[in-house]
């Protein structure tokens, strides 16, 4: 395993400000809407409003003649632009069934969006008054909207070329897990919810393609975190040669997994840019977006926990539904199986099973969102846990330090086959509750229940893990994904001492240029000013995998690493000769070479960039120049942990919530900029108190979106939210050498489930047990009100019934 | 098309514009200032606020017709010379942006709260902030930089 390096830094480790701060902070960022062409016509797209139907006919004739108008588009005249349908890259199981899913439909609509048209004209509002003017005759079919009614016998199908429904069944089975459940003393089962959640990047998508026709090149921008898997994938699906495609990401304005996709509208832009010749824009309306860009979660959990009566946990067993929608993006299907290998969190179990099945409904397609199917996985362990607790009457804190794993510093392997990089729960559980002053607030809330305070407190713990850093290319392969996990870097040092990096990975708010300068800088011994870092673009990065899943530090930060050292090795062997002394004499320390006990004769890596250029002097068998490329693939995935504390206060009389305190302790490895890390983490835990307590996307019975825009999907603002008290453990990684895990999905894995813990909590004395995400103030008033003053029934078991409505996170009549 | 003259950043545009131009679009394709962004359709992101007279105006839900005669800032007229304004030094100290996309709308509303004032409690400055939102920070430290900044503003070493 790789050892961490231990010698001072000079940029690592602190907070460094941001390179890329002045210009989005002076309005001279360039994001996809800020691209303008001369000569550039503009798309926009006529979308179902119906969920599901059969297409009779589309007539274009009234909107071709409108003012501006260039041409107007039927999914059919498109037909042969395509040399294959949009990617799923993730076919999670041999007998998945594979939908076909053109950019443009052809002959049905199967979820509300569903593009039918394509208008181009010459401007924006052209566009779209033109898209009004698109005649399409619809034949409605019925509709499909809950799982559980999808999988019914004789339910209306989704395609009609295959059998059912179900897309597939994913399962894993450690131990004997009949055995273990059968004979346990105490097994709780409970039901959870996962709503669809809405990405919400405050930035829309948007594509720009620019032509090139006598060299048939085309030049794709879109507001994407996938660049490089875009390039490879829109070839494919358009039929360009991929050399004569480049992509080129601007600056992305918040991605969240939306933006990591391969979408309909990245492959009409390349289409109609080849088709008329000159270069075309799509900018997405946001209410057109919520229809049209991928949605997260829609998943529901029968979680259940095996264990003896003082709480010691013997095994976990966790079967799940998740909604695909209508089709399968580039990794819909996966997304549950990222969360598969974490149902037992950071304790101890001697069985093991997760089941997931996926299932087709006519709503938008999910796919990737802040976390991806961990936070799922999470929030059933660190349910079901509080659970448990209750059952055995222990403290929540108490029953996870009874289950932890033991502290281990070398990689563990762990009951579903994966390796552990390291890990030390109790340690930033420990440095949680005394931030947090735990038994202070556990004298609260003792006091308010006392006196029968109408604003109840409650308290919820979450010790979480993720598998991060994706990912291992083999094990990727085991799991049928369609590409690799690595990343790539390039370092180049210009003859005046400049350098130039160059990243596979594509930041859209994540800091990288900033992170990635303080990474070389050091290694180099050049000034943090002096690193120029380029990304986002295939024709200057060709080597990329992008950015997603807390992997670009983790995978493209290390490939940095390592080009790093050998521009190191190569410089040295020219140091060496020109100091006329074996390379065994020479030291290195922070851009230096000397040599070991004459210090004043030495060399830097600027001189010797510029030896290398001018190819004087240089030794033998040594190439001219000084610029190194490194392609690094992860030996394993990283596993970043922590303990967060939420404390809430709710209204009895209202059902209003409110985080009154949240403490975060974040174990992410070493770490490279202290300001990002811990931005990463505000966001993250608003993001998932936001699940927890806001977001939750609605549709009626017909596949009618009824959260259908900002302004009745609450994306909470700061009056909602609380300030965050973050700070870290750091147990290094051993999966690579900068001991690094990454950071940017932890704070929406481990805040939902101690923000509906904590609400439980506060309700607990009027025997409330259960609640669903989010826990809105109505949801939480009809709660008290249906426990009628402490005389509820625990919920547990009752939520499991059959016809409960397993893919609506809000079944009408139910729950609450 | 009916004819307006609206002062930009201190620069006055006569110009044609459609009636039913939106003021965001007009600054943006029209007076080519892309530094104000849209986010939504709806009024509820902010990322496109702007100063009208002195005072915060979401940009996407205001025609252009009805900024005749108006004075309008938006964030390209902040820095100065080169050097940020004490607002955007805030933002860049406190690391209170992250994607950047929503940062110019939420500068622009913050300087509104600054200037139409007293001292900001951290609860004035979230209230103050509704209209505004972020999917990246978590506010945490927007609220910090328009602290600090609104301190720095006040402070006398100021003129």
């Amino acid at each position: 395993m790789a050892q961490v390096a231990e010698k001072a830094q000079k940029y690592v480790g602190g907070g460094v400000l941001r390179k890329e701060d002045p210009e989005l902070l002076t309005g001279r960022a360039q994001y996809i809407d800020d691209i303008s062409m001369p000569g550039m016509l503009w798309i926009a797209i006529v979308r179902s409003p119906l969920a599901h139907a059969t297409i009779n006919s589309v007539d274009t004739s009234q909107a071709s003649g409108m003012p501006g108008v260039k041409g107007v588009y039927s999914g059919a005249d498109l037909a042969g632009e395509w040399a294959d349908g949009l990617p799923c890259a993730w076919p999670v199981t041999e007998d998945i069934k594979l939908p076909k899913h053109w950019p443009v439909a052809k002959d049905k609509v199967r979820h509300a969006g569903d593009p039918v048209a394509v208008v181009v004209a010459e401007t924006r509002a052209q566009a779209v008054d033109a898209t009004e003017a698109v005649e399409v005759d619809y034949e409605p079919l019925d509709v499909v909207v809950d799982m559980e009614a999808a999988l019914a016998p004789g339910a209306t199908k989704v395609h009609d070329d295959f059998d059912d429904n179900s897309c597939y069944v994913w399962n894993l089975d450690v131990g004997d897990v009949d055995d273990v459940f059968n004979n346990a003393p105490v097994v709780v089962k409970e039901r959870y919810r996962h709503p669809r959640l809405i990405p919400n990047a405050i930035e829309p998508r948007g594509v720009v393609c620019q032509p090139n026709i006598p060299q048939g090149e085309f030049i794709v921008y879109s507001a994407t975190q996938v660049p490089h898997i875009l390039k490879t994938m829109l070839a494919l699906t358009v039929g360009v040669a991929e050399q004569k495609v480049r992509v080129i990401a601007p600056d992305v304005g918040g991605g969240f997994g939306s933006k990591l996709n391969v979408y309909a509208e990245e492959a009409i832009c390349l289409a109609i840019g080849r088709k008329l010749g000159v270069p075309v824009k799509w900018i997405e309306e946001r209410s057109e977006g919520y229809l049209a860009t991928i949605h997260g979660r829609d998943v529901v959990q029968d979680m259940e926990v095996a264990a003896d009566e003082n709480g010691k946990v013997t095994g976990f067993r966790a079967n799940l539904h998740a909604d695909m929608g209508a089709y399968l993006q580039l990794v819909t299907p996966g997304i549950p199986i990222l969360g598969a290998f974490l149902y037992h969190g950071v304790y101890d179990c001697q069985a093991y099973s997760f089941t997931c099945t996926g299932v087709f409904t006519n709503k938008t397609p999910t796919d990737a969102y802040r976390g991806a199917g961990r936070p799922e996985a999470t929030y059933a362990v660190e349910r079901i846990m509080d659970a448990l607790a209750r059952k055995v009457g222990k403290d929540p804190v108490e029953l996870r330090r009874l289950n932890f794993l033991e502290p281990f510093d070398e990689a563990r392997e762990v009951i579903t086959g994966l390796s552990f990089d390291s890990g030390n729960y109790g340690v930033s559980l420990d440095k949680a509750l005394e931030n947090f002053g735990y038994d202070d607030m556990r004298a609260e809330q003792k006091r308010r229940r006392d006196s029968g305070d109408a604003k109840q407190l409650g308290i919820g713990v979450s010790t979480y893990i993720e598998m991060c850093g994706l990912a291992p290319s083999q094990v990727l392969a085991s799991l049928r994904y369609a590409a690799g996990g690595w990343d790539a870097a390039t370092i180049r040092c210009h003859p005046t001492g400049k350098v130039t990096a160059i990243t596979g990975t594509a930041p859209h708010g994540q800091g990288h240029v900033t992170s990635w300068s303080q990474i070389v800088a050091d290694e180099l011994g050049v000034p943090f000013e002096d690193v120029e870092v380029l990304h986002g673009d295939t024709a200057i990065s060709p080597l990329g995998m992008d950015t997603y899943g807390s992997r670009s530090l983790s995978v493209g930060g290390v490939a940095l690493h390592y080009a790093a050292r050998k521009i190191v090795t190569k410089a040295k062997t020219i140091a060496a000769h020109e100091l006329e002394v074996a390379e065994e004499d020479l030291e290195y320390d922070s851009g230096t070479f000397s040599v070991k006990g004459a210090p004043d004769k030495s060399k830097t890596v600027a001189e010797v960039a510029f030896s290398a250029w001018t190819a004087h002097n240089l030794p033998e068998g040594t190439e001219p120049g000084l610029e190194e490329t490194h392609v690094f693939d992860p030996p394993n995935f990283t596993f970043p942990s922590g303990a967060h504390l939420c404390a809430v206060e709710v209204d009895t009389e209202t059902g209003l919530t409110r985080v009154v305190k949240y403490v975060a302790v974040d174990d992410c490895g070493k770490i490279i900029n202290s300001a990002i890390v811990e931005g990463q983490v505000h966001g993250g835990i608003a993001q998932g108190i936001a699940e927890a307590m806001y977001e939750e996307a609605v549709y009626d019975d017909n596949g009618v979106l009824m959260t259908s825009s900002m302004a009745n999907y609450r994306v909470p603002s700061a009056a909602e939210l609380p300030n965050f008290e973050t700070d870290r453990t750091e147990t290094p990684s051993t999966t690579n050498p900068l001991g690094v895990k990454g950071i940017g999905e932890a704070g929406t894995i481990a805040s939902p489930p101690a923000v509906v813990n904590a609400t439980i909590d506060a309700l607990a004395p009027f025997g409330i047990d259960h609640i669903d995400k989010p826990v809105t103030p109505e949801r939480v008033w009809a709660a008290l009100q249906n426990a009628g003053g402490g005389s509820v029934e625990g919920r547990g078991t009752d939520t499991t019934a059959a016809g409960s409505g397993v893919g609506s996170a809000d079944t009408p009549g139910g729950d609450a | 098309m009916r004819r307006v003259s609206i002062t930009v950043n201190g620069v006055e545009h006569e110009a044609m514009v459609e009636p039913r131009q939106l003021l965001v679009y007009f600054l943006r394709e029209q007076l080519g200032l892309t530094g104000t962004n849209v986010g939504c359709d709806t009024t509820t992101c902010g990322a496109c606020t702007i100063l009208v007279n002195g005072k915060s105006a979401k940009s996407c839900t205001m025609l252009a017709i009805q900024c005749d005669g108006a004075e309008i800032t938006t964030i390209e007229a902040l820095a100065q010379d080169g050097a940020m304004h004490p607002l955007q030094k805030a933002f860049h100290e406190t690391h209170a942006l992250q994607c950047g996309y929503c940062t110019p709308g939420m500068i622009m509303a913050g300087l509104d709260l600054i200037n139409s004032n007293g001292e900001l409690s951290e609860d004035d400055i979230r209230t103050g902030l509704e209209g505004n939102l972020c999917r990246c920070t978590g506010y945490h430290n927007i609220v910090k930089a328009i602290q600090q900044a609104s301190g720095e503003m006040r402070s006398p070493a100021r003129t």
